[in-house]
């Protein structure tokens, strides 16, 4: 028995070495362990979801590689906790992930009383609403939706916002609370409730996952804003600003058309602006400056490609999902994606 | 030789403090005590260490925080302007539901089967060996899944409900019957039923007075039940009649009026009380086998029917048998209650965590967890040893 | 004289005579086991009617009418649904599990790999036979293997990272195998802390047995779930900050602590039918308190609860599909998240799985609980007679 018991003692310790210390800079760390740890969502079609093969893909899991790729210059050194909405945070303040990317809205608490750091918006999100068109016919607004049973999924802001938008427009409903996303989508299905909620991205992705996708509509309404992006850890500037010009970088490579199949010849193009950003500027150190090699946009934009192709393969006509860029396109195309230059 | 030194130590007659069993005693259990502080401290200082980095406050004030969301079942008011603390007591409140129910039908259900195994009937012993055998090798959580997916989510939609006799409806979003909608006068039926329940109980002690004293017997069951049934009704008929029912009807989306039982309670509670039943038949078994064949043949003997030795001769003595493990399962059942969280009943559990996801407070909800299942606990155990000690055998 | 001999001696016996009628035969039996009285008829034709009600579609639904093959959920759905069944049709659709049996058993472990665990397996059962078959010699060398370089050598193999095998990440493990995974560590780890803790418990020692009791009181008295929750929110919060533990091992030591608690109830339970004159003896041959523990009471207690210490397996072996809670996706967990999938998504689809399911859960379970049957005859010293 004492013997088994070692046993115990030895898995759980080997298991353990695992552990990683991040008291230093998270940069450091991550460059000496060799990987990044990202911490994505445990399955949402089109933003992180494992594929046939096991492979994480998705939008959110882009970031992942793309922060890898800047660093490593290559975009498979990432490894992937799925996160619950309930572990999300605890993982990354206890250090066990370097960065979350899982569609996790940018709100004030979580910017300063959980202490976190939001690198900027990967998707320009808010919350709607889905219902099952065959059956509810007549139903073309949220607002007739008094009466209703809502599916939602406990611990996120949906749950929150779904409140004060009845209570707001004086109506009754009934939340059947989930903890999981599956398990919501199971009881959506089975008509356990006559309204999905949840952001609006998400429902398309949901959508496609339904016994008759071609049943269900999403309403028009949209009630909350739901910037969602990229977070990590306050108090560590430097892994901070890698993160947040990762994804400006892969803005500003959609803007000036730079993507995964032209890099290789925009690094000779002549335009003083590609070459800064490619880092083809004589001694430039924009690649230092972040802690990482000058030709950092280079390797992003081969790993994942800008922001639009990201976008159209895992969320756009690239996708099932069949998204339309609405907010999240460029602000000179009518959008609201607008990055800061690198310069 | 070993034993040629043992016999030298013996005879100096002193042991060796290095060997003496009280020294040795107080040096681990010292050690253990400065080992213990020193892990409890450590792992305290971390936490500290931790919520300052994360910048969390703890804490008990978030109680006061208003919710913001909403909860399906409650027994107590509850919108999202109250408080989470009530929050809390609304899901502390749904757990007590569903235990108490589930005990209740376990107990019943339990010890049906329990004597049916014991049956000279051979169909009923297999089909009751069937049952616990099943239930007892497959894990609660499937059973739940079992009736919350297989059995409930394949019920009809509303439009479609399957309807029941007395207003009654039966569909996926659960069981409605018709609400009693109590009048004026109303509190006179529960005056009588209280009255005709305190009549019963003095019946039974005056006609066991009488049996002791003369030998004669009196109906006491029939006698109860025409005085529990009859006052009531007679009470009803004078207060005239303030009963209407509120019949569910269809609107948009749901079944509205009447009273809804919802699927989320329906299977956990069908889940754990069949799930339990299974075990408290094995112990019903069990402690009625513990009785000795003498007693019942005496019984017989002494010319009572089978019907009265069971009740008077055997069930009092299996009983001692059988309490401490049904209060274990009594209490297995209320813990398996928090499997709600998986069906999204909003139990305990559930709320707790609902409330840690938006407020990040980890510590404080386990902590108001673990206190309230340890007081549940500690009652429910109180309460059947307390029970135990007055069925226990009274030895001259 | 023989001739004026009245008194008669039968020399040859003769066959007994047949049993009454009534007394033999079937209908003796159907009158003595189902109809010996009148409540009994009643019982036994109530008992007839449930038979007639469950059976008959029971059958058909998991058999003939059930949906063997197929490759998609079109199989499975009536017309009505997209599918080719006609409509009202209801059977068990095992095409379901047919396709998904692999990600049942491996979870999302990468098909290349798998055979590891198989192997993992293979050496599982090859060490565990001869284990439980008490003639095999050399039980100790055996156990050595099962419980010391086994789990070592499955660790190596399932997690990779060295001798040139891919690292297999534990987010990717599921199925079966995290349910046997979490069981075995669970059972290897709670009876020898199940044992340590009981000895504290009744320990003389006052600091020791405070200890003890208020460890084991204040896991039984909590469910399993809360503590699987403590274990996979706060265990981060409790480490030195950047410390942080695997997932599936979180929810081991969730799982492990609170078999522990249980099985020190059982072992307690054994220590305290050993009669005092048992330890007085040891003490008085100068037995030391591990000689005497280990050489006298512990056989004999834990052979008086044998029953209960399996049932303790059988419990953890349920128990573990509460990780299911925490986000892990054991064998009930890969089912159920099955069920969402697009591609397979029917009515009949979710109940299929359950029955699955609790048809591997039950497998497990019944073959424990008989070979503990079998143990407590065999270990039968006579002590109860």
């Amino acid at each position: 028995m004492r013997k088994a018991l070692l046993t115990g003692v030895l898995s759980a310790t080997a298991l353990a070495y695992m552990a990683a210390a991040a008291n230093a800079s998270t940069l450091d760390d991550v460059k000496k362990k060799g990987f990044v740890q990202c911490g994505v969502n445990t399955g949402l079609a089109g933003f992180a979801s494992p594929d046939s093969k096991g492979n994480w893909v998705g939008f959110d899991v882009d970031i992942c590689r793309a922060v890898a790729a800047a660093i490593f210059g290559d975009g498979s050194k990432v490894k992937f906790t799925p996160t619950t909405a309930k572990e999300r945070f605890t993982a990354l303040q206890s250090g066990e992930i370097d960065l979350l990317s899982r569609n996790t809205t940018w709100t004030e608490t979580r910017d300063t009383e959980l202490g976190f750091n939001f690198a900027g918006v990967n998707y320009y999100d808010g919350q709607g609403f889905m219902i099952n068109a065959k059956k509810l016919s007549g139903v073309t607004s949220a607002l007739q939706l008094s009466g209703a049973s809502v599916c939602v999924q406990t611990g996120t802001t949906t749950e929150l916002n779904l409140a004060d938008y009845f209570k707001a427009n004086h109506m009754e409903y009934n939340p059947v609370v989930f903890e999981k996303l599956e398990e919501t989508n199971a009881a959506y299905d089975s008509g356990r409730c006559d309204v999905y909620t949840t952001d609006q991205s998400g429902l398309y992705a949901i959508r496609l996952s339904l016994k008759n996708p071609d049943d269900h509509v999403v309403l028009p309404e949209i009630i909350s804003k739901e910037p969602l992006g990229p977070a990590v850890r306050q108090g560590d500037d430097q892994w901070f600003d890698l993160v947040k010009w990762t994804l400006n970088a892969m803005i500003i490579a959609e803007e000036d058309g730079i993507t995964q199949a032209n890099v290789e010849e925009m690094k000779n193009s002549d335009k003083p602006e590609i070459k800064r950003v490619l880092g083809q500027e004589k001694g430039s150190k924009y690649g230092a400056d972040l802690g990482v090699s000058e030709d950092w946009v280079v390797n992003i934009v081969k790993a994942v490609g800008n922001y639009g192709e990201s976008f159209e393969r895992n969320l756009g006509q690239g996708s099932p999902l069949k998204i339309k860029r609405g907010l999240n396109q460029l602000w000179s195309k009518g959008g609201i994606l607008y990055a800061p230059p690198i310069r | 030789m070993a034993s040629q030194d043992t016999l030298r130590t013996v005879d100096t007659g002193k042991v060796s403090p290095l060997n003496d069993p009280k020294i040795r005693g107080i040096f681990f259990q010292a050690l253990l005590f400065v080992f213990l502080v020193g892990f409890i401290y450590w792992i305290i200082g971390n936490t500290i260490d931790n919520l300052q980095r994360a910048h969390i406050a703890s804490g008990f004030g978030f109680l006061e925080r208003r919710a913001g969301f909403d909860v399906s079942d409650s027994l107590i008011s509850f919108s999202s302007d109250s408080t989470i603390g009530r929050a809390l007591v609304v899901g502390f409140l749904n757990t007590l539901l569903v235990s108490v129910f589930g005990i209740i039908t376990a107990s019943i259900l339990g010890f049906l089967v329990g004597i049916g195994r014991l049956s000279t009937n051979w169909l009923i012993r297999k089909i009751c060996m069937i049952y616990v055998e099943i239930f007892r090798n497959i894990p609660p959580l499937l059973v739940i899944f079992f009736w919350y997916i297989g059995v409930l989510s394949v019920l009809p939609q509303p439009r479609e409900s399957i309807r029941m006799p007395l207003g009654m409806f039966l569909n996926s979003r659960g069981f409605y019957f018709p609400k009693f909608d109590w009048g004026e006068h109303a509190w006179l039926i529960g005056l009588a039923f209280l009255i005709a329940i305190a009549l019963a109980v003095f019946v039974k002690v005056k006609a066991t007075q009488r049996q002791m004293t003369t030998g004669q017997q009196f109906p006491v069951l029939w006698t109860s039940l025409a005085l529990i049934v009859g006052l009531p009704a007679l009470a009803f008929l004078l207060a005239g009649m303030p009963l209407t029912f509120e019949v569910p009807k269809l609107s948009t989306f749901n079944l509205t009026g009447g009273v809804q039982i919802k699927p989320e309670f329906l299977s956990l509670y069908l889940a754990l009380s069949f799930y339990t039943a299974a075990f408290i038949a094995e112990i019903v078994r069990a402690g009625i086998m513990g009785v000795p064949h003498g007693q019942s043949e005496a019984s017989h003997a002494l010319g009572l029917r089978p019907g009265t030795t069971l009740r008077l001769v055997v069930v009092p003595q299996a009983m001692r048998i059988i309490i401490p493990p049904l209060t274990s399962q009594y209490l297995n059942l209320m813990k398996n209650s928090s499997l709600a969280v998986a069906i999204g009943y909003a139990d305990l559990v559930a709320i707790g965590g609902t409330v840690l996801n938006q407020t990040g407070q980890a510590i404080e909800i386990v902590a108001i967890w673990m206190a309230v299942y340890l007081g549940l606990s500690l009652l429910v155990s109180l309460f059947m040893n307390w029970f135990n000690a007055k069925m226990a055998l009274v030895e001259r | 004289m023989q001739e004026h001999d009245l008194s008669f001696v039968r020399v040859e016996m003769i066959n007994a005579e047949a049993p009454p009628r009534s007394a033999q035969g079937l209908g003796h039996w159907l009158h003595t086991n189902m109809f010996a009285s009148v409540t009994d008829s009643v019982l036994t034709i109530v008992g007839i009617a449930i038979l007639v009600l469950v059976l008959p579609p029971l059958v058909d639904w998991l058999f003939l009418s059930a949906q063997w093959t197929g490759t998609d959920r079109s199989f499975c759905a009536t017309t009505v649904q997209g599918g080719v069944r006609p409509d009202g049709w209801s059977g068990a659709c095992w095409a379901f599990v047919a396709d998904k049996f692999q990600q049942f058993i491996y979870g999302r472990y990468p098909a290349a790999e798998r055979w590891r665990v198989d192997l993992v397996a293979v050496m599982f059962i090859a060490l565990l036979t001869p284990l439980l078959i008490p003639s095999v010699p050399r039980k100790a060398l055996n156990a050595l293997l099962l419980f010391i370089v086994f789990p070592v050598v499955a660790f190596v193999l399932l997690l990779g990272g060295w001798f040139g095998l891919t690292h297999v990440e534990t987010p990717l493990w599921g199925g079966l195998m995290v349910t046997l995974i979490l069981s075995f560590v669970g059972i290897s780890v709670s009876l020898p802390c199940g044992v340590i803790l009981a000895l504290g418990r009744r320990s003389r020692l006052p600091v020791i047995k405070a200890v003890c009791v208020a460890f084991i009181e204040l896991v039984r008295g909590v469910p399993l779930v809360t503590v699987l929750f403590m274990a996979s929110v706060m265990l981060p919060l409790f480490l030195p900050p950047g410390t942080y533990f695997d997932k599936l091992l979180r929810a081991i030591v969730g799982v492990a602590i609170f078999a522990s608690a249980y099985m020190a109830e059982v072992i307690r339970g054994g220590l305290q039918a050993i009669p005092k004159g048992q330890f007085e003896g040891a003490d008085s041959l100068g037995l030391t308190y591990a000689q005497k523990m280990r050489l006298i009471i512990l056989p004999q207690a834990v052979k008086l609860v044998i029953p209960g210490i399996v049932s303790e397996f059988i419990g953890l072996f349920k128990d573990t599909t509460l990780v299911y809670v925490i986000g892990m996706f054991d064998l009930l967990g890969s089912v159920q998240q099955n069920f969402s999938d697009a591609s397979w998504a029917t009515a009949q689809t979710p109940m299929t799985g359950l029955v699955f399911a609790g048809f591997i859960y039950f497998v497990f379970c019944a073959g424990m609980s008989r070979y503990s049957m079998f143990m407590e005859r065999r270990l039968d010293t006579g002590h109860k007679r």
